[in-house]
């Protein structure tokens, strides 16, 4: 099989028909596809195991937080890699913020056991059927999921930062603090 | 045979395991890692880890940074090879930006980039040696690593947490002094650290100690998300220079050295030794064949213009007037860039929304993914294995923590 973008998501559609929500080629190159959080698994777990995509590497998986997208607030991509091919693909699920589940896939790589793990601890992204889902780098008693958008870097009651004083408004409506 | 039967009486045994706190703070572990083992006896039946003791939210950080002050903060994660996190970084945001430099640049960063890994392995690799008990090499390649920090200090001013390069190529161009420094350490180098492998790689206490300790088979190791030495200990051949070169790798000839295929502390030390003397080859080719030219790519929205043009002319005023205060136009857009750091494949997954600061940088910190594998790497084994695994493996606690 020749490899690029276009065949490995030619033979996605032709094994796993409906799998994909959308697929696009990424600004640097890579190819990212969108899936249902129900889905993801399934997903992974093809483009891992099929001879021909080989996808077997788990490079990172990341949570993401855009409030603004209602009904999607929060997602995880998770990065592939195929060695023999040099080829990567990125993964992105995504759900809403009141209802942050999407399934573990620490059985398909143990290495999504700590990344799973600080994405919760960052977001508060439930993995479902994670051996262990507890806080991993902050400390356990913390009553906040500190990588939201909602939490500021610093004391939000402070004013000597503030970006009015430098006579803007900061980026889309986002502070510099 | 013999340990099979050892773990099914495990069970029974239960209520007799002793618990042993080793760290947070110990002296055999060199960071903040705390592990509560079960121990039967001398030998470990189980680990937990317990990390996040120098947790700085760098992801969070990095989110209210100008691109140029992100740098700082990749300087904390693998502190023992932080020119190669700087450049890391300095690559992704061209990667983003679409910046091409010129070829000095790229040629100025390997010599860096390779001199700050030989700092890294050898330090890895001495303290091997005095977790065995043989302090003497490490006083010795101590002297070496504190020749490449004089020669950082020549290039950045610092040592370190280095800082060194900008968005769009280096600060200034190698100094006279810098020259001199390399050339002298290109001569001299080589042959004490050929002693220092001469104290170790045959020495029969070590390689008893070494061998077999902290095993993880090449299957394992992937599956654990494994890379750099420490995978290539294992058997398996991925280095992200061969598989895609940055910065001119493809322009040098090395080799990458695998281990025996047990991956254990003994493959580890040589993977790391090889690689010293291929980081050395490399640094000769570059050196030799530096070409010509400027050290930085002409792209003034995000490289800082010359101090005296700041103070007479109004161009470079603005330019440097808006870099400093982050109002530099950068395209929407995301990038993934990775380079082969110290420990492994160091990854810089990069949201941009055309802001100011990045919508989202996660950082791929090799250390944290595999430091999973240390529970089962010393399953069943002695506590003083326990401890060469881990300084083995070169658990960097910046790097584990973020």
């Amino acid at each position: 099989m020749h490899f690029n973008n276009e065949t490995v998501l030619a033979r996605i559609e032709q094994q796993k028909p409906g799998l994909l929500l959308g697929s696009e080629t990424g600004y640097d190159g890579v190819l990212n596809v969108e899936t249902s959080r129900e889905q993801a698994h399934e997903l992974l777990q093809f483009l891992r195991d099929d001879n021909e995509l080989n996808f077997h590497f788990l490079t990172t998986l990341c949570g993401m937080h855009y409030p603004d997208h209602s009904g999607k607030e929060l997602g995880v991509v998770y990065h592939l890699h195929n060695w023999p091919e040099n080829r990567r693909i990125r993964v992105k699920a995504w759900f809403s913020v009141e209802d942050p589940h999407i399934a573990t896939i620490t059985d398909l790589w143990p290495t999504a056991n700590w990344m799973e793990r600080q994405e919760y601890d960052f977001f508060g992204i439930i993995f479902n059927g994670h051996p262990k889902l507890t806080r991993i780098l902050n400390v356990e008693d913390l009553d906040v999921f500190p990588m939201r958008k909602e939490y500021r870097l610093e004391d939000g009651t402070r004013t000597d930062k503030d970006d009015r004083f430098f006579g803007r408004d900061g980026h889309e409506g986002r502070s510099f603090d | 045979m013999q340990v099979q039967s050892y773990f099914s009486q495990l069970d029974s045994l239960e209520g007799e395991l002793a618990t042993l706190n080793l760290g947070p703070t110990h002296p055999a572990t060199h960071g903040i890692f705390q592990n509560v083992l079960k121990m039967d006896g001398e030998r470990i039946v189980s680990a937990e880890p317990t990390i996040g003791y120098i947790h700085r939210a760098f992801e969070k950080l990095a989110e209210h940074r100008p691109y140029g002050q992100i740098t700082p903060i990749t300087d904390r994660l693998n502190y023992c090879s932080s020119p190669i996190n700087n450049m890391g970084w300095h690559m992704t945001v061209e990667k983003l930006a679409k910046i091409e430099l010129p070829k000095r640049a790229e040629y100025m960063r390997v010599i860096i980039m390779e001199l700050a890994r030989i700092a890294d392995h050898l330090v890895c690799n001495s303290v091997i040696g005095v977790d065995t008990g043989a302090l003497t090499g490490f006083t010795y390649v101590f002297q070496e690593r504190e020749k490449i920090y004089e020669m950082f200090e020549e290039v950045c001013g610092t040592r370190l947490t280095t800082n060194i390069g900008r968005i769009g190529g280096m600060e200034r161009d190698f100094s006279p002094a810098f020259h001199h420094k390399l050339r002298t350490f290109l001569k001299t180098f080589p042959a004490i650290f050929e002693e220092f492998n001469n104290l170790l790689e045959r020495n029969r206490i070590f390689m008893d100690r070494c061998i077999g300790a902290g095993p993880i088979s090449a299957e394992r190791a992937m599956a654990y998300g494994f890379t750099g030495p420490n995978l290539r200990a294992t058997g398996v051949d991925y280095d992200v220079r061969v598989m895609n070169p940055y910065s001119s790798y493809q322009d040098f000839e090395f080799d990458i050295p695998v281990g025996s295929g047990q991956g254990d502390t003994y493959d580890r030390f040589m993977v790391r030794q090889e690689e010293i003397r291929q980081s050395l080859r490399i640094i000769n080719q570059a050196y030799n064949n530096l070409p010509e030219g400027p050290y930085h790519a002409d792209v003034p929205d995000f490289y800082l213009p010359e101090k005296p043009d700041v103070y007479t002319k109004m161009e470079a005023l603005i330019y440097h007037f808006k870099i400093v205060m982050g109002e530099t136009p950068v395209p929407a857009g995301e990038v993934y860039h990775s380079v082969e750091g110290g420990n492994g494949e160091l990854g810089f997954y990069l949201i941009s929304d055309g802001g100011r600061q990045p919508y989202r940088l996660h950082f791929r910190r090799p250390c944290f993914i595999y430091y999973q594998a240390y529970p089962e790497m010393i399953k069943g084994a002695m506590l003083s294995d326990a401890i060469l695994a881990m300084s083995s493996m070169n658990v960097i606690a910046g790097e584990l923590d973020a």
